[in-house]
């Protein structure tokens, strides 16, 4: 007698097909749709899938950063309609010039949280309730710019043995899609930061609907230990992520320790193209028809040590 | 000693800040913080932590040392960083865009319309944060009556009204130590807290910190003069922690 089982039958199954251009992912974003971009003011943003979107008819973006050259691009390019956001920096430059016009403008509408709320918002997202509750924003103006943030009591003592405490409620900040940049990683979406930090880009994909990563390089998962050097910056893995595009110096301008160091001079021309200035910077460094004809651009420019003779 | 400088003055005043704080990460942000947190660690709070600017928590005595050179203590990555903050753990010296006479700091936007600021500034950052969980301090480079205002347009690190609303649970943790600017030291130890002339630097008068103050200051009948720094301090700060004298440029002796 044979056994008979519901199982379906053997059969080799090939596994999932994560591995995208930036015009791809772009391709998998909509207008209008809440973007969280993973790295923290000018440091280890992914620039490159940022230049995808700037080429696409996408707008109307709502967007969540630590922010900086990510969130003044696009706003420059007016793509974006609501920022999330404690702070947006271009560390070297402490104020992010584009993204200052667009909001002394009117043109988007803002949520500001403290850093650590929105850390709150991504873990709350990421696991699935509806806020959680902290110290942070109490007495603050945060209340004022921000009317539908909430408190919440306590259901134990509080410290006294009275009442408990009254927190704030920090709301889940879902997203729709994340992008971030690591520095390595594997063709099925797992990754590591060889750097100093790695931000908050874990729960940037983990608080997303879809989630993406770039990196410097895309090495066999047999190797991926290796690349990393410790099982410790192993940190993004692919349960959490949905494509993954190879994106060498994806992050210029920013930084992406310890592979590269900010490129301070582009940086620099980045920030003095406001107002008049704009359109030229935009078609100058901004309108190539994909990322590696931007990366021949910067690579030809005179004195650039990274061209073809390096 | 007459080759004495403002900085150094402003460097001894913001070790001062530190003193009595322990184990604890002391966070000044900016040059002259920087190095007065140095120096207090170097002298009389040796068992202070110190960040290295970025992910790192740093034994060195140099304000900035090179990075071959830093003697690494522990990893302070910015998650970790919340973890030390929200425990409690931290004394922060933040900077102000503006800050009144209850020491409420506004580093956020300026204008009375929050969704239209007149000027964006930095944003909010960690100050409502720091400042309900931890002492904080605040650095004032450049006195002047448009940064000490007798009202915040936001009120981003909270000062003592804004905690005294909270009532006494939810602000257990909040203490605003001190402001330290480039004219003299203040603090809040007032029956209602608002800010006090706490001593003026060498060569400052009270009126010139009243003229410079767009709010009534609380100043006592005697105000000391800041202290002088110690040989010793003279030292460190000359030789160890800011041998290139970065510290003069960011407060220029008045001449």
């Amino acid at each position: 007698m044979t056994a008979v089982t519901n199982d379906a039958p053997a059969a080799p199954a090939a596994p999932a097909e994560k591995l995208l251009t930036e015009d791809e992912v772009v391709g998998r974003l909509r207008s209008g749709m809440t973007v969280g971009i993973g790295g923290w003011a000018s440091r280890r943003k992914p620039m490159s899938l940022v230049r995808a979107l700037l080429r696409s008819d996408i707008d109307d973006l709502h967007l969540v950063s630590y922010g900086g050259p990510d969130v003044g691009m696009l706003c420059a390019a007016g793509k974006v309609s609501r920022l999330t956001f404690a702070f947006v920096s271009l560390d070297s430059i402490p104020l992010e010039p584009h993204f200052r016009a667009a909001r002394q403008s009117g043109a988007i509408t803002c949520t500001e949280v403290d850093e650590g709320m929105l850390l709150l918002g991504l873990q709350a997202a990421a696991w699935r309730v509806p806020f959680l509750p902290t110290r942070v924003g109490l007495g603050s103006d945060l209340f004022r710019v921000n009317p539908d943030l909430r408190t919440v009591r306590s259901p134990y003592p509080g410290p006294d043995g009275g009442e408990g405490e009254e927190l704030v409620a920090q709301p889940a900040i879902h997203l729709d899609a994340a992008l971030c940049h690591l520095n390595v990683g594997d063709a099925r979406g797992n990754a590591a930061f060889t750097g100093p930090d790695l931000y908050f880009d874990d729960l940037m994909l983990e608080a997303a609907d879809q989630a993406f990563v770039s990196v410097e390089r895309i090495v066999a998962t047999e190797q991926l230990l290796g690349a990393a050097g410790d099982i410790t910056r192993c940190r993004i893995s692919r349960l959490f992520v949905d494509g993954v595009v190879e994106a060498p110096n994806g992050a210029h301008p920013t930084s992406c320790d310890p592979d590269y160091g900010r490129d301070e001079a582009f940086q620099s021309s980045y920030a003095k193209a406001g107002g008049d200035a704009w359109p030229a910077f935009r078609s100058d460094w901004l309108a190539f028809p994909d990322e590696a004809a931007y990366q021949a651009a910067l690579a030809a420019r005179p004195g650039d040590g990274g061209g073809a003779s390096a | 000693m007459s080759d004495i400088t403002r900085a150094d003055i402003c460097a001894v005043a913001v070790a001062e800040c530190f003193r009595g704080d322990g184990e604890r990460l002391a966070n000044p942000i900016g040059t002259i913080p920087m190095i007065g947190g140095r120096l207090a660690r170097a002298s009389f709070a040796p068992d202070l932590m110190m960040t290295d600017g970025e992910a790192a928590l740093i034994a060195n005595d140099a304000a900035v040392p090179d990075p071959d050179e830093r003697v690494f203590e522990t990893w302070n990555p910015y998650r970790r960083m919340f973890d030390v903050v929200w425990s409690g753990r931290r004394h922060v010296m933040m900077g102000a865009t503006q800050v009144d006479q209850y020491g409420n700091q506004n580093i956020a936007a300026l204008g009375d319309d929050p969704q239209r600021p007149k000027v964006q500034l930095l944003g909010f950052r960690g100050a409502p944060g720091n400042t309900i969980n931890d002492t904080t301090s605040y650095w004032v480079p450049s006195h002047g009556p448009k940064v000490f205002v007798e009202h915040v347009d936001l009120v981003a690190g909270i000062g003592y009204d804004r905690a005294a609303e909270l009532g006494p649970v939810a602000a257990r943790f909040h203490e605003v130590r001190r402001v330290v600017s480039n004219l003299g030291v203040f603090d809040f130890e007032t029956a209602d807290h608002r800010m006090r002339l706490r001593s003026v630097h060498p060569g400052v008068t009270v009126d010139e910190v009243r003229a410079a103050t767009g709010f009534d200051l609380v100043v006592p009948d005697e105000v000391p003069e800041s202290r002088l720094p110690t040989d010793d301090e003279l030292r460190l700060l000359r030789e160890v922690i800011d041998p290139d004298g970065t510290r003069e440029r960011e407060v220029p002796t008045p001449t």
